[in-house]
């Protein structure tokens, strides 16, 4: 069980942290089509902020704002949205996960940060769901 | 009996040391990784998928199913975590 941090250097430090690190996050998985990065590398920055979050704050009060119940959703959600791209093409006459045939501006490359969005809420909602069990494991 | 497990440690990473001698080089152009797949991937990426990163292309779009498979792999992983380590809220009371 990690309970609140004392010293206030780091949790000021971690409060303001925190959103640039998810904005960095949101940033690695919106360009994962274009620059390095991608779907894993921006959920694991964003997991690691939450986590930042739970040590320095203890981990009830994170659970308050993001609850396990919320978590557990996003895990599936993720790989649904995986699954839903990939069907959306196989409806539409394509192969499964052949994102030529989708009605969009530059089908592939949407397709792909689709599927990436999936994949990075879904690592996020790992990362920081076995942190929760592990931690509050007596 | 701990010199034996000494030696045959030493044996093991001899021969894996002699396997890796029988390797090709690093950045070969001739070696089979470079002439199979990799000079398609690097010459068709932009022309097919539209992406400029070739990385992101392999693994999203030709190996679609393979990153699926990850996934769930990792999302298996967080369910099995969930099953051993997580407390009922019944539990919990007694």
């Amino acid at each position: 069980m990690i309970d609140k941090h004392e010293s206030i250097i780091i949790k000021t430090i971690s409060r303001i942290l925190a959103p640039f690190v998810q904005l960095y996050a949101l940033y690695v998985i919106m360009h994962g089509h274009t620059s390095p990065g991608g779907g894993f590398q921006g959920g694991v920055i964003l997991g690691a902020s939450f986590i930042l979050l739970a040590i320095a704050f203890g981990i009830d009060e994170v659970k308050e704002r993001f609850a396990e119940r919320i978590l557990t959703t996003f895990t599936s959600m993720g790989v649904f949205i995986y699954g839903f791209i990939g069907f959306v093409c196989f409806v539409l006459g394509a192969n499964f996960l052949d994102y030529g045939i989708l009605p969009v501006v530059e089908p592939r490359g949407m397709g792909m940060l689709g599927i990436e969005i999936g994949v990075g809420i879904t690592v996020m909602a790992v990362m920081v769901s076995i942190f929760y069990d592990l931690s509050t494991y007596e | 009996m701990r010199i034996f497990y000494y030696i045959l440690t030493c044996i093991t990473g001899l021969l894996l040391i002699y396997g890796v001698s029988d390797m090709p080089k690093w950045g070969d152009p001739h070696s089979p990784a470079s002439l199979h797949v990799s000079p398609r991937y690097i010459e068709k990426t932009l022309e097919e998928t539209e992406v400029p990163n070739m990385v992101t292309a392999v693994l999203a779009d030709y190996r679609g199913f393979d990153t699926f498979g990850e996934t769930t792999v990792i999302f298996t992983a967080a369910v099995s975590c969930l099953l051993i380590l997580r407390k009922r809220k019944k539990e919990k009371d007694v």
